[in-house]
């Protein structure tokens, strides 16, 4: 049996005011345990913010952030992991050593931080950069160390901000695979992101903020669903101008033909015909390869509720 | 705190296991020593033996001229013009020539040619011997007993002495000023030292970006004071390492350098030291005796208050000063940035070791009660007051300044750590005194 899952942190109406700006303007949203949260907006719209105030970095000037059912305590900093995007390593510590440090600052005894490290560096086959200062790393050697001290401690909370720049197409796969393992073994993650493709890929609820305030919230299908347009693309072998012909209701975005198979991208009309309907009527003058929803993708999502947004906040002034 | 102490330790550890400090450490007290070593060396070198040839237009009057202490200076009589003597300097071993002219009872004057200068001590060795050969003259002249002389013959010094309401005595002196100077001078040089340190670790974690994954785990506040104690553990080992490798050393070569001097055969070098003492004793313008004499310093100043308050105003200084260094390298991306808020931090401390001059000469005056009781100047003045001598009555005048020297630090290692706490997270943007102060009040 489906059961709802807990909702591990929580914000409730946080505003945050920096001088000559304000940075989030009453931010509600909900993280689930054991999900993927995605916190996306475009560059300056509070996403940092907000993740600082979760990590305790900077506190909320009014609203609250609740975690496992309680106002946030120092002591949650150690449940926590984050991975800033502006991020770094003493560049002259060796990497053994750091790490040591780094977990022990998070509160893990010396020998279980050894312990873990033996784990994570055998798992991602590094031992012999244990002895090595940081710079003498490739920028995505150091990435991979930084992933590791942000996980080390186990924490049943992660925040992700950006964390595939620096790394390869392949390290990236890498990093995806063990935040997904990491999410099936209990974690629950806050993932920030400009990637939206990765999103697509990892996240299951989203909150879209732009201009300090949450213009999209709302667990991945649902968001998507809410801006289906009823377009589908149909494949078929046939005349383009009969099948246009029996549109009547519904229109032609556009179409393109390749070797004689013909693309059309359909938009249902608002008569209130079903794609069934719609199939009926062709269905005797062409011949249908496929037929598929056009789902949006992230991207199109994102670009579109920025836009819209911003357009009502220029009406607004 | 553990976790503050896991700061101090890796700020501490980093620090203490670069090479540069084992080499400060080594290499410290090594130039220490090498410079002292130095001057005694040159103190020696400059006693070559001299043979000076002696062209006396007033024979025989100066002919009992003679090295009465060290036999370092021969001097050989020749009857000869000084142009003779001139010409024979270059091709003889003589070192230089002394013309005693025949109008010196008149002039008062002699001239010595060298090749290689002398070294003040030969010269001052000739000059008293010929004064006190004129004077024996003019003794004569005047038909006055030597006794007489030295019974007319006034050394006059005026003692500043301090009278306690207790009715204790004290001495007032400058070179006791000079050992608090001392002092005041180590704290001067650990506050700049260390206080940059801790400004570069701070700049260092932001240019890093190590700094919002470590604030992550740990308040701002505990790494700022992690960061500073552990530096001032390290100045501190560095200090100690010092002491103790140049007392090793300075003890190690005095050791070896007496060895080659000390020569049983040669007991006038004993001669010399006593004979010297008593000169010393008649001569009236030794204005060095007081400080040549060490026992006599040691035994004036209160060393117990006087190592107790150095260690109080040593840390006290450095906590006041390296949390606005703190807070300087926050607001910074990258050291260039430093210099216009480096000013206002560095002309304090530079003022106080100017007036610590002034200090010295009055001790009790407006300005060593001002600027010992402001807190950011009395770590250096104060040093120089407690050596002098603290009358029991200015003793409040000790507790205001330690009070406020406290209260100031906490004061503003909580403004320091407001500026730090939102100026370690700030990126590229130009920080300005405008700026800082509206950070202030985040």
């Amino acid at each position: 049996m489906y059961t709802m899952p807990e909702v591990l942190l929580s914000a409730e109406n946080v505003t945050k005011q920096y001088s000559n700006h304000l940075a989030l303007d009453g931010i509600s949203i909900s993280v689930k345990e054991q999900r993927i949260f995605g916190l996306l907006g475009p560059n300056g719209a509070g996403k940092t913010s907000l993740i600082r105030i979760i990590n305790q970095i900077t506190a909320p000037d009014s609203g609250k952030i609740l975690f496992e059912g309680h106002a946030l305590h120092p002591n949650d900093v150690e449940k926590m992991g984050y991975l800033p995007e502006e991020r770094g390593l003493y560049k002259k510590m060796k990497v053994g050593e750091q790490s040591l440090y780094l977990a022990q600052l998070k509160g893990l005894s010396r020998s279980d931080a050894l312990e873990r490290l033996k784990y994570w560096f055998e798992k991602f086959e590094i031992q012999s950069w244990w002895n090595k200062k940081i710079e003498e790393l490739s920028k995505g050697m150091q990435q991979k160390i930084q992933f590791i001290t942000t996980v080390l401690h186990k924490p049943k909370l992660l925040i992700f901000d950006e964390p595939f720049t620096g790394f390869d197409p392949i390290n990236t796969e890498l990093i995806k695979r063990e935040i997904l393992e990491l999410k099936e073994k209990g974690t629950t993650i806050i993932f920030s992101t400009h990637n939206m493709e990765s999103v697509e890929e990892l996240c299951d609820d989203i909150a879209l903020i732009n201009n300090s305030k949450v213009i999209l919230y709302g667990s991945m299908q649902d968001v998507k669903k809410s801006f289906r347009t009823s377009t589908y693309e149909i494949v078929f072998k046939g005349e383009l101008e009969g099948f246009n012909q029996h549109l009547n209701g519904s229109e032609l975005v556009s179409n393109e033909e390749v070797d004689g198979l013909i693309t059309a991208k359909v938009k249902l009309g608002t008569n209130g015909e079903s794609l069934n309907q719609l199939l009926t009527k062709i269905l005797p003058i062409v011949e249908i390869q496929s037929c598929n929803e056009l789902i949006p993708k992230m991207r199109e999502i994102f670009i579109n509720a920025v836009g819209d947004s911003s357009i009502n906040a220029t009406e607004d002034e | 705190m553990n976790k503050i102490l896991l700061i101090i330790r890796r700020e501490y550890l980093s620090r203490v296991k670069k090479t540069s400090f084992v080499v400060m450490s080594v290499l410290g007290p090594l130039l220490i020593a090498g410079m002292m070593t130095l001057v005694i060396w040159m103190g020696m070198a400059e006693n070559q033996n001299q043979k000076l040839l002696v062209i006396d237009d007033m024979y025989p009057v100066f002919s009992g001229l003679k090295d009465r202490s060290n036999k370092i200076i021969v001097f050989d009589y020749q009857n000869i013009s000084l142009d003779e003597a001139k010409k024979l300097l270059y091709n003889s071993d003589y070192t230089g020539i002394l013309h005693i002219p025949s109008n010196i009872t008149f002039g008062k004057t002699a001239q010595l040619f060298f090749e290689k200068q002398p070294s003040t001590a030969i010269h001052r060795n000739i000059e008293r011997q010929i004064e006190e050969i004129l004077e024996t003259i003019n003794l004569k002249q005047y038909n006055i007993s030597r006794e007489d002389f030295y019974n007319v013959k006034i050394d006059f010094r005026l003692n500043t002495i301090r009278y306690k309401k207790s009715g204790e005595e004290e001495e007032v002196n400058k070179e006791k000023g000079f050992v608090g100077f001392a002092f005041g001078l180590l704290i001067f040089m650990f506050i700049f030292l260390y206080g940059v340190q801790v400004m570069r670790g701070v700049i260092e974690e932001k240019t890093s970006r190590i700094i919002e994954v470590i604030i992550s785990s740990v308040k701002p506040f505990q790494l700022m004071m992690g960061k500073i104690i552990g530096i001032a553990l390290v100045g501190l080992t560095q200090f100690a390492i010092w002491i103790v490798l140049t007392v090793g050393i300075v003890v190690g070569v005095q050791s070896i350098f007496f060895d080659m001097n000390y020569d049983p055969a040669n007991l006038d070098g004993i001669q010399m030291t006593t004979e010297m003492m008593k000169e010393m004793q008649t001569e009236k313008a030794i204005t060095t005796k007081d400080m040549i004499d060490p026992n006599n310093l040691i035994f004036r100043i209160n060393w117990p208050l006087m190592l107790g308050m150095f260690l109080f105003y040593f840390l006290g200084g450095y906590l006041l000063y390296s949390a606005m260094f703190a807070a300087v390298g926050a607001a910074v991306d990258n050291e260039t940035d430093t210099q216009q808020f480096m000013i206002p931090i560095t002309m304090p401390l530079m003022f106080a070791y100017v007036m610590a001059i002034f200090v010295m000469q009055n001790p009790d005056g407006p300005a060593a009660f001002w600027l010992s009781i402001i807190p950011f100047t009395s770590p250096i003045i104060m040093m120089v007051r407690v050596a002098m001598g603290i009358s029991s009555s200015a003793i409040w005048e000790l507790v205001l300044s330690m009070t406020l020297l406290v209260a100031t630090f906490i004061f503003m290692t909580w403004l320091a750590a407001k500026v730090y706490k939102t100026g370690i997270l700030m990126y590229g943007k130009k920080a300005s005194y405008r700026e800082i102060w509206k950070w202030l009040f985040y």
